[in-house]
């Protein structure tokens, strides 16, 4: 079958089931507002039942594994995690194959997990992204079945019906006492926001709560509160502590994203959204980050006060926090160690789940509440989709993240992005993969002009009006393609070793293998 | 005009491409070649190669190019370059 935007899809996929293709933006709405939602476990204990175990394998053991259940963890060590290998060679030692891993995301951390998966220790992975070897090894064909790609928001909402079913949820915490309250904003291992484990612990079977710093009750803030929680465990390391969340986070001097960041800036300033009021957000580097960096001037030449910041989070937002532009951060993610001490301290600096961040299901989801946000992409098209996911190779090497989440529920969504890069064209004509679709996307800001949704004619109004460079998309591909050349496509098999799940559930692309 | 020397144009940065040229005993032109956008772009940077050659009259070269997607006009340049340079042709003080 066909979804809306001509893409294949497969009815049903063996270990997925049924699919539901993608039909719009908007498409599953009303069937959102209706979904069942699965229970949350109950967790009856006696009178001063003892949570702690000795090491991570008697809270694996007392958790009850078995073939072909469902681990999941948080990616907030991003690249100095060394939780999961941990765990999966406990696994290993247990015998226990088939796992699923549903990961709020992978990291180059994770190509430990390779031999894991061709030994079929695991052959399931949900998770946001992936890269390195591991996504060179899926990318390869080495699942037997095919990695689900989800967005932050589309992962609370496959949790919360049951799509993603975790039987252990094993979480990080830089911080813990006794009773499994944990957080990760403070402790030698420090990395901020437990945003994207929240739901985890609420919605597993056995949440395992691992910290290497173990605290006296109550461990304070309790991130993720010990009513979830049923075991505790202290062990040596949970990471890597200078790759987890290092110093503050620089803004690029790369003058072609400085210039594309201008730009962005420009055109947001020329829109009815740059006002009082304004709520923003950037990415966590390039030029997306740097949009930020030219906003905050602006922001203080007009005496413009915002709202809140969101996301994502690096010490270039909790600076403009400081400095009074805006009111509040809302924070799932924090990318350095000033964030992690900014949340602990600022009480306007608020920690959120991925539930609240992003998902569709939430009535107060706060992506459905901001202005403005700047995003980054590996390709887009002429029909304004974005491709965050699959790289020149055709490779599984990039991460969906809150991509289509915020791209969907902001007023005015922003793709920065060169027009090429080492040759290979970003604008063109039809994007290898499509995890945002075009219709939530309203600008592409480039070094070579910025193009303008068709659907958006107010937005071309003012930018128009304000003597920025707006141009036709077709035009700039057509262009980029006369300077970089006609590129040959990469060559793919039938078999689907991806699927894209749109943050509402439907399947807006699929992934095939790269013929090598 | 034969390759005297071993010389090389070009760098491994980003949208450049590194070519290095040595005198050859064998018939021929033999080209080491990888590229970052071999997949988009293999055949026809090949193909610029061989025709700056063709329209310098190199017949027997020992070629390695190392593209890291580098444009035409850069490609062409490099490898100009470094066949100037390895006949021991190149006038000026970066010869």
């Amino acid at each position: 079958m066909k979804n809306s935007l001509g893409k294949e899809i497969p009815e049903s996929i063996e270990g997925l089931g049924k699919l539901i293709p993608y039909t719009g933006a908007w498409g599953l709405q009303d069937r959102l507002d209706e979904v069942k939602l699965v229970p949350v476990p109950a967790k009856a204990r006696k009178p001063h039942y003892d949570k702690t175990c000795a090491n991570l394998e008697e809270a694996i053991k007392k958790s009850q594994p078995f073939n072909g259940m469902c681990v999941s963890f948080h990616h907030h060590l991003r690249g100095g995690d060394q939780l999961i290998i941990q765990a999966m060679e406990i696994f290993k030692k247990l015998g226990i194959k088939d796992i699923c891993i549903a990961s709020s995301s992978l990291t180059t951390a994770h190509d430990c997990l390779v031999p894991f998966v061709l030994d079929g220790t695991i052959t399931k992975i949900f998770s946001s992204g992936i890269r390195g070897e591991l996504g060179r090894t899926v990318s390869e064909g080495a699942l037997p079945n095919p990695i689900v790609i989800h967005s932050h928001g589309g992962r609370a909402r496959a949790i919360k019906e049951g799509r993603i079913k975790i039987d252990i949820a094993i979480l990080a915490a830089a911080a813990a006492d006794n009773e499994g309250n944990a957080t990760g904003q403070h402790g030698p291992s420090a990395f901020g926001s437990m945003g994207y484990g929240m739901i985890d612990a609420q919605y597993a079977k056995n949440t395992i709560i691992v910290t290497d710093n173990m605290v006296e009750f109550p461990c304070v803030p309790a991130s993720v509160p010990a009513h979830y929680v049923d075991f505790v465990t202290e062990i040596e390391t949970i990471g890597d502590a200078k790759k987890i969340a290092g110093g503050t986070t620089r803004i690029t001097k790369a003058p072609l994203d400085l210039k594309i960041a201008k730009m962005a800036a420009d055109a947001i300033i020329a829109t009815d959204y740059f006002k009082n009021g304004i709520s923003f957000q950037v990415g966590a580097g390039g030029a997306s980050l740097a949009v930020a960096k030219y906003i905050r001037k602006a922001m203080i030449e007009k005496e413009v006060q915002g709202s809140f910041l969101l996301g994502g989070v690096t010490s270039v937002c909790t600076d403009m926090l400081e400095e009074g532009l805006f009111k509040s951060i809302f924070d799932v993610q924090g990318f350095d160690a000033a964030v992690s001490s900014s949340l602990l301290n600022n009480p306007k600096h608020i920690e959120i789940s991925s539930d609240q961040y992003a998902s569709p299901m939430n009535s107060g989801a706060m992506t459905n509440k901001i202005d403005v946000v700047a995003l980054g992409a590996l390709e887009v098209d002429t029909d304004f989709n974005v491709n965050v996911i699959t790289s020149s190779t055709g490779d599984i090497m990039g991460a969906s993240g809150g991509h289509s989440d915020t791209a969907a529920g902001a007023n005015l969504s922003i793709v920065v992005a060169p027009s090429f890069r080492g040759r290979l064209p970003i604008i063109v004509d039809k994007v290898m993969t499509v995890v945002t679709p075009g219709e939530s996307v309203d600008l592409v800001v480039t070094e070579r002009g910025i193009c303008v949704n068709p659907l958006r004619k107010d937005l071309e109004k003012q930018l128009k009006e304000a003597g920025l460079w707006v141009r036709d998309i077709k035009e700039l591909a057509k262009e980029v393609e006369e300077i970089v050349g006609k590129p040959a496509h990469v060559a793919t098999t039938d078999k689907i070793i991806g699927v894209v799940e749109y943050r509402d559930g439907s399947i807006i692309d699929v992934i095939r293998q790269p013929k090598k | 005009m034969k390759i005297i020397n071993k010389a090389q144009a070009g760098s491994f940065e980003s949208s450049d491409i590194l070519v290095m040229v040595e005198p050859s005993d064998a018939k021929g032109r033999n080209i080491e070649f990888s590229s970052t956008v071999g997949i988009q772009y293999g055949e026809s940077i090949l193909a610029e190669i061989h025709s700056v050659l063709d329209e310098m009259n190199v017949e027997d070269v020992q070629m390695i190019v190392n593209d890291k997607g580098a444009l035409v006009p850069t490609i062409r340049a490099r490898v100009e370059t470094a066949i100037t340079r390895g006949r021991g042709e190149q006038k000026g003080t970066l010869a």
